[in-house]
């Protein structure tokens, strides 16, 4: 299925989770956050959230900032 | 005078339930290396620094981050919602920052530093949004360090939709112009302080040198937010220790109560017993 993740162009497979989704982006888990179509997913579900065709992911971190 | 002694004679900022002995709270943004932020950040005193919250890189080759170069269990971090112009965005990204807090276990997951800008080119904060999003972010529980304008009025209004502290600039984001309207921030002071003397007031953004700072300190904020000064600095590590001298300087001097302006001298030495001198009057 196709997803979108900050606005790009993903294919994963169907049925991903969050979860599998940061883990193929290598990503730390720990710095992470994740809206998906707007609204925040808190980081316990991220295990059991299941994705579906279409939906937006925004992926967000900590930068260095003022 | 060292730290510790400085502090004997100053009692800790307290942001509503953050406690912090620096009075400095400086900004990890804009240093050419992450190696010279942790320096600076280290020679800066500071115990709170400030962090964006932004889209993750999906394709990093180095695969660094910031948070690989922040102590989180040293620092208290304050998110800001820099780069948003309305509520809704500024909103959203407090709760996406809070959510990083809140898995790196940093007591700074409950508070933010509010930031919503009118435009590109000055940088400077839209203020009927900023009260707008304000009020909405302490609906949801967070406490809101607030970016402002000089703005007395605006200002009161922050607190008045439950704003934990005002933190009006000084002069616009990064340009170094250091304080340009000390007669707002003393009326702001005035405002927010008359009748709630521990009510925090910090002045954020505008900073260029260790003067800007002292200065601010004198008129008797609670505490100063800078990011450009040091990170921009020919040599950030110095000037980053400087900052922290200049924090410490203007809280004394304005707790000492400096003496007033005369328009003409008054002699240091006696008047009395100088020999040989004709008086001139």
């Amino acid at each position: 299925m196709k997803i979108r993740i900050n606005e790009e162009e993903r294919d994963v497979p169907a049925g991903s989770t969050i979860a599998d989704v940061i883990e193929t982006l290598s990503l730390n888990p720990k710095f992470i956050a994740v809206e998906v179509n707007l609204e925040l997913i808190p980081r316990d579900e991220h295990a059991s959230h299941q994705l579906t065709d279409g939906d937006q992911l925004e992926v967000v971190t900590l930068v260095g900032g003022g | 005078m060292s730290l510790a002694e400085t502090n004997a004679y100053d009692a800790p900022l307290v942001l509503g339930t953050h406690t912090l002995s620096s009075r400095l709270i400086v900004g990890t943004g804009k240093y050419d290396t992450l190696e010279l932020m942790q320096q600076s950040l280290e020679a800066s005193g500071s115990e709170c620094v400030t962090v964006a919250v932004r889209r993750e890189r999906l394709y990093d080759p180095t695969g660094r981050n910031l948070l690989d170069y922040i102590d989180f269990h040293r620092y208290t971090l304050l998110p800001n919602t820099a780069g948003c112009y309305n509520a809704r965005d500024a909103v959203r990204t407090a709760k996406l920052g809070r959510e990083i807090l809140l898995g790196l276990e940093n007591p700074g997951a409950d508070w933010v530093k509010l930031e919503v800008l009118a435009d590109t080119k000055t940088l400077l904060p839209d203020p009927v949004e900023t009260v707008l999003a304000c009020e909405q972010l302490v609906e949801l529980g967070f406490q809101v360090l607030c970016y402002t304008t000089d703005d007395p009025v605006i200002a009161k209004r922050l607190k008045e939709v439950g704003a934990t502290a005002v933190m009006p600039a000084g002069s616009p984001i990064g340009s170094g112009q250091g304080i340009l309207n000390p007669n707002n921030i003393r009326i702001c002071l005035e405002y927010l302080k008359g009748e709630d003397p521990d009510y925090p007031v910090i002045v954020d953004a505008g900073v260029g040198t260790a003067s800007d700072v002292a200065f601010a300190m004198e008129l008797g904020v609670d505490g100063v937010l800078l990011n450009t000064a040091i990170a921009h600095a020919k040599d950030p590590v110095r000037m980053a220790h400087s900052m922290r001298h200049a924090t410490e300087a203007g809280r004394l001097a304005f707790q000492s109560g400096r003496i007033p302006r005369r328009l003409y001298a008054s002699a240091s030495s006696p008047e009395d017993g100088v020999i040989g001198r004709t008086r001139h009057q």
